[in-house]
């Protein structure tokens, strides 16, 4: 087993779940809440990446972060490096790859949060923000998880936007899905058999923990 | 406390409902304000302007001479700088926070142990809000507004999620905790009962439009109009007195008459609320049926309405019948002449009253 890669992508994929999480919260309460009527479009690029090839996503962000792109190049003028085929660029493109999967749980979590105690909470004094925090984050704690899980599960298996941006660099680019398609092709089967397995393992072990935490938490806030 | 509110509200919504509300209610001597309208009629958009969580389209909202809303100087206070505490119709208490937590949710550095010890919640401080029975629940939501210290109290049908034993219960214990809190209020409802039993004042809202503003007696008792008459239903709104209770009756006196009713657990101050199709007329001084009311008063008016006539009788007090206009002609009645009323036991409905304050 190629456990370089598999640290690897259990860093990319712990990475962009973090990133994610910072980003989706605000975007998933946005979409929910806003009244703009060009929402739709917002709504629709974030949902993209569930639709597009990854190859087709992996081109455009391979030519939107080249050293001579405006983001490459203040990229360069801030790091000295480059976004193509580096682990930074790996993390940007995951980003993006997984947004709906944390973006979409947390909306849906998100507006279904009944109205009236948000108002309830403005009535009583308390800012968006605060009752944000205090009401609507813990009333959609199980949509949050979701989206956290989902975000991590996704990025861990990704395969086609890592190698148009990222290549395969050991230990810089090549994840798990990378090294199994590199054994298959040194016909190593054994080795691709291993890795397979594992991440079968770990997407079963994510996806049942999921649901098991999203009965949970309904025992918890029985249905009035 | 000579906090005035002060709201004129226009809005038009795409269904076609319009909106065109004028308030003003002095809150000094007369701390409850209901606001009284058949469902439909606006009550509920009205208590949101005020409140802040939708704008009207034209207007101003003021309390007390600071200003809520303008559209003509774009002004349009949040929520939160408004301090109106709302009780929403279900009370939308926090389901993922104790009672204790619910109410000390805006309370800052104030101790709400006195709160909840006043709303007798103390025992159910570590409890969550969905294990309660509705009546506690509503407790709740009224101590969580009061903890955060509001200029302004909106309650949009605090009793309708209640079932109908405890609605009744409640409606009294209701009002003392209002007029305890201090706090001026506006109570919305479509009940006549709970209009009587819990407000000072009432405005009369029907289509969007405030039609009567007045002291709830003089509301009941005076409607300004037959539409107004129609949605306020009783004609009768008499303060009374209790006198003594026995075997499953009430007597009590009004304006030194004495009127019996089913004993439904009333006690103190009392309204007896009489429909004025519930009163039957007879010429003279009769008192021959097994109706036990009978009252005997000077006709002070005759009105025809349609096919019927509104007779009304100064018998010490106002009473207003609503016979047929044949059994009017029949009878010949004419002004100045006396007549007998004659009522139902079981059409005599008690309801709690505030004291009066004149």
């Amino acid at each position: 087993m190629d456990y370089q890669a598999i640290w690897l992508s259990l860093r990319l994929a712990s990475l962009t779940a973090v990133i994610l999480l910072a980003i989706g919260m605000p975007l998933a309460y946005w979409l929910t809440f806003s009244r703009r009527r060009w929402k739709f479009l917002v709504e629709a690029v974030v949902a993209m990446p569930l639709v597009l090839p990854p190859t087709v996503l992996g081109f455009y962000i391979l030519l939107a972060v080249a050293p001579r792109s405006p983001v490459g190049a203040l990229y360069g003028k801030i790091t000295g490096g480059m976004l193509p085929f580096s682990f930074a660029g790996l993390v940007l493109a995951s980003v993006l790859y997984s947004m709906p999967f944390m973006v979409q749980p947390m909306a849906a979590a998100f507006s279904a949060v009944d109205r009236r105690l948000i108002e309830a909470s403005w009535c009583l004094g308390v800012s968006r923000a605060a009752t944000f925090r205090r009401v609507i984050v813990p009333l959609a704690r199980a949509g949050i998880a979701t989206g956290v899980i989902l975000s991590f599960a996704h990025t861990m298996g990704e395969f086609g936007v890592v190698l148009m941006v990222g290549g395969n660099i050991a230990g810089v680019t090549r994840t798990v899905s990378i090294a199994i398609y590199d054994q298959v092709q040194a016909l190593d089967y054994r080795a691709a058999g291993e890795t397979s397995l594992f991440l079968l393992a770990i997407s079963f072990t994510v996806l049942a923990l999921t649901y098991a935490l999203g009965r949970r938490l309904r025992v918890v806030w029985p249905p009035n | 406390m000579a906090a005035e509110l002060t709201c004129e509200c226009r809005k038009r919504r795409p269904s076609g409902f319009a909106l065109d509300a004028k308030l003003v209610v002095r809150f000094d001597a007369a701390p409850v304000l209901v606001l009284f309208g058949p469902s439909g009629s606006g009550k509920t958009t009205l208590l949101r302007m005020i409140a802040g969580l939708e704008a009207p389209d034209e207007g101003a909202i003021a309390l007390a001479g600071a200003t809520w809303f303008d559209a003509a100087r774009d002004i349009n206070l949040p929520p939160q700088r408004r301090r109106a505490g709302f009780v929403f119709q279900d009370y939308a208490l926090f389901p993922h926070l104790t009672v204790a937590q619910n109410v000390s949710y805006a309370a800052g550095r104030r101790d709400v142990r006195d709160l909840l010890r006043g709303f007798g919640l103390d025992e159910f401080a570590t409890r969550m809000p969905p294990t309660l029975s509705g009546g506690q629940q509503q407790k709740v939501a009224l101590a969580r507004a009061l903890a955060a210290g509001p200029a302004l109290l909106l309650l949009d049908e605090p009793l309708s999620a209640l079932d109908a034993a405890s609605r009744a219960r409640t409606r009294g214990e209701l009002r003392r905790m209002l007029v305890a809190g201090g706090v001026p209020s506006i109570v919305v409802t479509h009940d006549r009962a709970e209009a009587i039993a819990l407000g000072d004042s009432m405005a009369v809202m029907l289509d969007g439009r405030i039609r009567q503003t007045g002291c709830v007696r003089e509301v009941f008792g005076k409607p300004v109009d037959a539409q107004v008459a129609e949605c306020v239903g009783v004609e009768n709104v008499l303060p009374a007195r209790i006198v003594s209770r026995e075997r499953g009756l009430i007597t009590m006196e009004t304006g030194g008459v004495q009127l019996q009713c089913i004993d439904s657990g009333e006690t103190g101050p009392v309204f007896a609320c009489i429909r004025a199709e519930d009163v039957a007329l007879a010429r003279g001084a009769g008192r021959t049926s097994s109706v036990r009311n009978h009252v005997t008063g000077c006709v002070a008016a005759i009105t025809q309405e349609g096919p019927l006539a509104r007779v009304e009788l100064d018998c010490g007090f106002r009473l207003v019948a609503l016979i047929t206009a044949q059994s009017a002609a029949e009878m010949n009645l004419q002004v100045g002449e006396t007549a007998s009323a004659v009522v139902k036991t079981t059409s005599v409905h008690l309801t709690p009253g505030a004291p009066l304050q004149s």
